[in-house]
């Protein structure tokens, strides 16, 4: 274990530096090829699949250009599938923010029994979308399920949820922020903790009430958290997809732009370019709110 | 962690039983329904066709497992679940390990960008790469098997992303006395790095198996027999078979034995779960 160092002559060292570069790509290769492979090219791939006129299964394709687009935008599909997309992710969002603060706030007062109270709210996160909508579907079915024979008992019919499309959505929305609350709460827990204690007990001596307190030091000190929820819900929103098919298989209320695209594409006409499409105006919102993110955060950033 | 909190005397002031009253109702909106599928999971047609509200099942009936597994091979389903989720989370765990390691301590031109890539990943939802993904899997024959179940989605930009953060808060003394002493990248990763990372790790393997066990929409295109099913997969079958009110039963039974595996998981693991799907959070 003699360490010395020799001076190595220039050669050798370049020689090393090659060794740690391949060394370098044995490391990442294996994840960076899997990635290129099953993302990148599937990404570029569809793009070119959503110029085609072709169906899944097909040996013949035709293309079309933007075709596949015009029909899209052109025809009332469109603002219908996007209108059901907007509802959906703004209301889920809305919903998911506001009661997962309220949760929030009631937790930080670490109350004992508040850590069982979080680890419970927590868990329908984890779960099976497709699981949960089944269950959840027991519940709404308007014949024999238990939401309607509360409803009779309290004198009220239960809403159509299966077979009128608004409140399809509406029980989609409802299961949705119901799966979702609880990751709100826990993020809002943690931006809560670091409000500083000492702020709150300044606005106390200048005489502001809880109320007052909550809107004009909790909630500015807030705004970060809340920003960083707001963005990964809308994005875990436009990718929902397992709980919508399981409570609404035919896609008959709640057909978002991600549904319309499995739908359209693997089932009913197997419209693969079709379905392309549909993804990739899909993909195209994604990266515009990413990029939107981005400018926020890198703002802040700077303002600090 | 309550261990560490002083105990103290909680006072009941107005506001102490409203936040009560918050988490027993947000507490209650959870457990209910759940406990809601688990006894209906035991209700036989008498109980489920009805208009009136039963809760309890009147007459216990545990054949409906038994039903559901006879209508869809559950036991066959929940090894497929297992396999996919274990080997997919354990290779997925591996690669984030491997890259990570690579991207903190090997010298590389251009460096900065394969991060960039990697993490560029965590924008593509898999549903959009799923139909290009299907035509090239079924092209290669990997339609009904495993490797065509587990493949596609092994790349992982998010375990990579987390684990980076992690090797770069290392105490960089160790790791280059271990280096001085002669322990090449390889020895370095599994002697130093991984063993001072284990939490981190075990935060990505979580979160892997959850997205593994729970994964829907890749099973449902690439499986299409029975017997290759993963568990979530395997309900779309059992709900496409049943269509009577009176089904219900053998519905939740299949349910039950989707959800309850990764609910006991939690029930021992939360905190780290929790941690898991959270991180990122905090720091915005």
């Amino acid at each position: 274990m003699t360490a010395v160092t020799v001076k190595r002559p220039r050669q050798a060292l370049s020689g090393r530096r090659i060794r740690e570069w391949l060394t370098f790509l044995a490391f990442v290769l294996p994840n960076v090829a899997l990635i290129v492979v099953f993302t990148y090219r599937p990404l570029f791939q569809n793009i070119y699949y959503s110029t085609l006129n072709w169906t899944l299964g097909s040996k013949f394709a035709t293309p079309v250009g933007l075709g596949n687009y015009r029909e899209f935008f052109a025809s009332g599909e469109a603002s219908k599938v996007l209108t059901t997309t907007a509802i959906f992710t703004v209301a889920t969002v809305g919903f998911t923010l506001a009661l997962g603060l309220g949760v929030a706030l009631a937790l930080n007062r670490k109350l004992p029994g508040a850590g069982f109270a979080q680890a419970t709210v927590f868990a329908p996160y984890i779960l099976s979308g497709y699981g949960v909508g089944l269950a959840w579907l027991y519940i709404f079915d308007p014949n024999i399920g238990a939401l309607s024979a509360i409803l009779r008992d309290i004198g009220l019919n239960s809403p159509e949820w299966i077979n009128s499309p608004p409140w399809t959505l509406t029980m989609v929305i409802i299961v949705y922020v119901w799966k979702n609350l609880g990751y709100a709460a826990v993020v809002y827990l943690a931006g809560l903790q670091a409000v500083p204690a000492e702020l709150l007990e300044a606005a106390d001596l200048d005489g502001a009430g809880p109320v007052r307190r909550f809107f004009t030091v909790t909630v500015p000190l807030l705004s970060p958290t809340t920003f960083f929820l707001m963005v990964t819900t809308i994005l875990s929103s436009l990718q929902a997809f397992d709980l919508l098919i399981a409570m609404d298989k035919l896609g008959r209320g709640s057909r978002t732009l991600i549904f319309d695209a499995y739908l359209t594409g693997f089932k009913e006409q197997s419209q693969a370019g079709y379905s392309a499409m549909l993804s990739t105006v899909l993909f195209a919102i994604l990266v515009v709110l990413t990029l939107i993110q981005l400018i926020v955060v890198e703002r802040r950033v700077h303002y600090r | 962690m309550n261990a560490t909190a002083p105990s103290r005397r909680v006072r009941l002031t107005p506001l102490t039983v409203r936040d009560y009253l918050v988490l027993l109702l947000a507490v209650l909106v959870v457990v209910l329904p759940l406990g809601y599928m688990l006894l209906a999971s035991f209700k036989g047609p008498s109980d489920l066709a009805t208009t009136d509200l039963i809760v309890f099942p009147e007459v216990w009936k545990p054949e409906n497992y038994s039903e559901a597994a006879q209508k869809v091979p559950f036991g066959r389903l929940f090894l497929n679940s297992g396999i996919v989720t274990v080997v997919g989370a354990g290779l997925k765990v591996l690669l984030a390990i491997l890259t990570a390691y690579g991207l903190v301590f090997c010298e590389f031109p251009g460096k900065k960008y394969v991060f960039w890539g990697v993490l560029a990943t965590m924008m593509v939802p898999p549903q959009v790469t799923a139909l290009p993904n299907y035509v090239f899997i079924s092209g290669l024959g990997g339609e009904n098997t495993y490797w065509g179940l587990i493949l596609p989605g092994l790349g992982t930009g998010f375990g990579t992303f987390l684990l980076r953060q992690a090797f770069m808060q290392l105490p960089y003394e160790v790791i280059e006395a271990a280096h001085l002493d002669g322990a090449g990248h390889w020895r370095r990763l599994w002697h130093c790095v991984v063993p001072m990372s284990l939490p981190s790790i075990a935060t990505v393997a979580l979160v892997s198996v959850v997205y593994e066990w729970n994964d829907y929409l890749w099973p449902l295109i690439i499986i299409t027999d029975p017997e290759m099913m993963t568990l979530p997969r395997g309900l779309t079958l059992l709900q496409n078979s049943e269509s009577a009110a009176s089904s219900f039963g053998v519905l939740m039974a299949g349910t039950v034995m989707v959800l309850l595996p990764i609910l006991l998981v939690f029930a021992i693991l939360q905190r780290h779960i929790v941690n898991g799907f959270t991180q990122g959070g905090v720091k915005g």
